[in-house]
């Protein structure tokens, strides 16, 4: 099975400058031939380069709207960041009504599976045997991002699928329970980044992941629109099952307030939650629990969103205050006590890019990166297509560039020629007397 | 592999760069999470105790096939009684350093907990030489 990702490239849109490289927390990302190549292996679909791309180069490979029609009994599983979407709307059943209208047959909330798994995650803090402190899995670039710099971590991250993944699992069942055909069930999940389609198509810790399809808040955004505006007070049906607090999953803090732990670190936008897990490798951070987002704000802030992310945490205070006021939820119970919330496979360290499997080899590479660091003139300019000097070092060592690909070092290499032949000029055979040439 | 560290003394904010860096060379060498852990968080106190309680000093880490060595050097005040400073919640740390979240009383603790094999020669008024041995595969030892 190879690595599929979300995150792809526009090769035809992709001017090859150096923003994507320079952010990429993984350093991913290098540039060749003026276009940009994502590494495959190192890539955690968090989106940072589809964020500051200014060509609009790089994209998240979703599913389109109509792939609904392959199944006869369509259900959407929006994700609460959805509902913050839109100016003035407090009432997130008329965004599900929408759905409806828009040709889904049954909405399911991802809020509400929010809501179960938060129960179970107080469980299995209370009991105590995962690590301290505990780290969420709800963001699959986050746990990516651990399996492959902070391997230490692993068994502090919290092992429970996802609220899309739990929703997808209670909504087949309820689904099958009423008599339909699982092959004739297509659920859709309405995703705000692309690390949960990458999740949802090559799931890493449970067998095979419930979901369907997976179609960009975007795409669907400009489907609900004119639909919403359209919407007469009387139209609007009781769809919502979640809570304020499953809701509010969506925005920075949302789940660690949910899980009224006293004790937690919540940390949003990936350079930030970098910082946070060093400290705990470090094991300077005495909390119980840490709640992990790559995207800043949280998922409000996923780069398929339409709305800024600080307007839609704005926004995601008053739908909160509306549900617990004024909400309306239908009577329906969907969640299955049977059905299975904890990972089927333990996560696994991603080894990527050994230097060599010989240990004396791989020491003697890594001193050679450092020597040759030291010889570059470490600005991190980019223009080798790497996004640091340090990079470029590795990248060199391991034979996928050249020293001649550094500027600096090439104008040197030349200089050095230039002098080389200046004095080379100035040789004459011995046969021929200095002062005879000169006349 | 030989890495050469300058720390500066006050710098709270700075203060972890050496083991950090470190920690990277470990990972991309693929040593096993649970042995980087124990060389990282000994290394990483007794770079911050250098940075609170010595106004800095340097740091010279030795990568080995088998082993990482760490030697960190000062010319600080020195330890009083160094058993008393191995003792669980014993700080001196200035009320700072306590401020910023610093000067626990568990450094010389922690790093006796991680490290394989921990030398301290300390002389009050002249310095502090710390020794930390990591050994990198400890099944086969």
């Amino acid at each position: 099975m190879g690595n599929y990702h979300s995150v792809t490239l526009d090769k035809n849109r992709c001017i090859g400058c150096t923003d994507c490289i320079k952010r990429c927390p993984t350093e991913a990302i290098r540039v060749r031939h003026s276009k940009a190549e994502i590494t495959d292996e190192l890539c955690i679909d968090c989106g940072m380069c589809i964020r500051v791309c200014k060509s609009h180069a790089k994209r998240a490979l979703t599913d389109p709207l109509d792939k609904i029609n392959k199944f006869k009994y369509k259900v959407a599983i929006p994700a609460p960041t959805l509902y913050t979407q839109f100016k003035q709307l407090r009432d997130p059943n008329i965004v599900l009504t929408a759905l409806k209208k828009i040709g889904f047959d049954e909405v399911f909330e991802v809020a509400k599976a929010a809501d179960v798994v938060t129960a179970y995650s107080q469980q299995l803090l209370d009991e105590g045997k995962i690590n301290r402190p505990v780290i969420s899995s709800a963001c699959p670039a986050i746990v990516k991002l651990i399996q492959m710099r902070f391997p230490s971590l692993i068994d502090n991250v919290m092992p429970i699928i996802s609220p899309k993944e739990a929703i997808a699992r209670y909504a087949r069942q309820y689904l099958m329970d009423q008599g339909l055909a699982s092959k004739d069930i297509g659920i859709f999940f309405i995703t705000p980044c692309a690390a949960k389609v990458t999740n949802s198509r090559q799931p890493q810790t449970i067998k095979t992941s419930d979901v369907d399809g997976v179609i960009s808040m975007k795409d669907i955004y400009l489907e609900l629109i004119p639909v919403i505006n359209k919407l007469k007070p009387e139209d609007i049906e009781i769809i919502q099952m979640s809570s304020a607090n499953g809701i509010g999953w969506a925005a920075s803090g949302g789940e660690g307030l949910a899980s009224k732990v006293y004790n937690l670190v919540a940390v949003d936008g990936i350079e930030n939650v970098i910082t946070i897990l060093e400290r705990v490798e470090n094991n300077k951070l005495d909390v119980d629990f840490i709640e992990c987002l790559a995207c800043v704000n949280g998922c409000l802030g996923g780069p398929l969103t339409v709305e800024n992310s600080f307007v839609s945490t704005n926004r995601m205070g008053k739908i909160k205050k509306y549900v617990k006021q004024h909400g309306k939820t239908r009577d329906l119970n969907i969640i299955n006590p049977k059905i299975r919330l904890k990972w089927d496979y333990a996560l696994e360290v991603t080894h990527v890019r050994k230097l060599d499997d010989n240990m004396m080899v791989a020491l003697t590479k890594m001193e050679q990166i450092d020597d040759l660091h030291k010889t570059l003139p470490r600005i991190d300019c980019g223009s080798c297509g790497a996004p640091t000097c340090k990079a470029f070092a590795e990248d060199v060592v391991r034979g996928d560039a050249i020293i001649e690909d550094c500027i600096f070092m090439l104008r040197e290499k030349v200089r050095s020629m230039a002098e080389e032949m200046m004095s080379l000029s100035g040789i004459l055979p011995p046969s021929i007397d200095q002062n005879r040439r000169e006349s | 592999m030989n890495l050469h560290f300058d720390v500066e003394g006050g710098e709270f904010i700075s203060a972890g760069v050496a083991s950090s860096k470190v920690k990277k060379v470990l990972k991309q060498l693929a040593i096993k999470p649970e042995i980087i852990r124990k060389i990282s968080v000994a290394m990483y106190e007794a770079e911050i105790n250098m940075v609170i309680h010595a106004h800095g000093g340097v740091i010279d880490a030795e990568i080995m096939p088998d082993h990482v060595h760490v030697v960190l050097k000062d010319e600080g005040p020195g330890i009083e009684n160094i058993e008393l400073a191995m003792k669980a919640g014993y700080s001196t740390a200035s009320r700072l350093a306590r401020e910023m979240g610093f000067g626990a009383g568990m450094g010389l603790a922690n790093m006796k907990r991680y490290a394989d094999i921990l030398q301290i020669e300390s002389e009050p008024g002249k310095g502090t030489t710390v020794e930390i041995t990591v050994k990198l595969y400890p099944e086969q030892a």
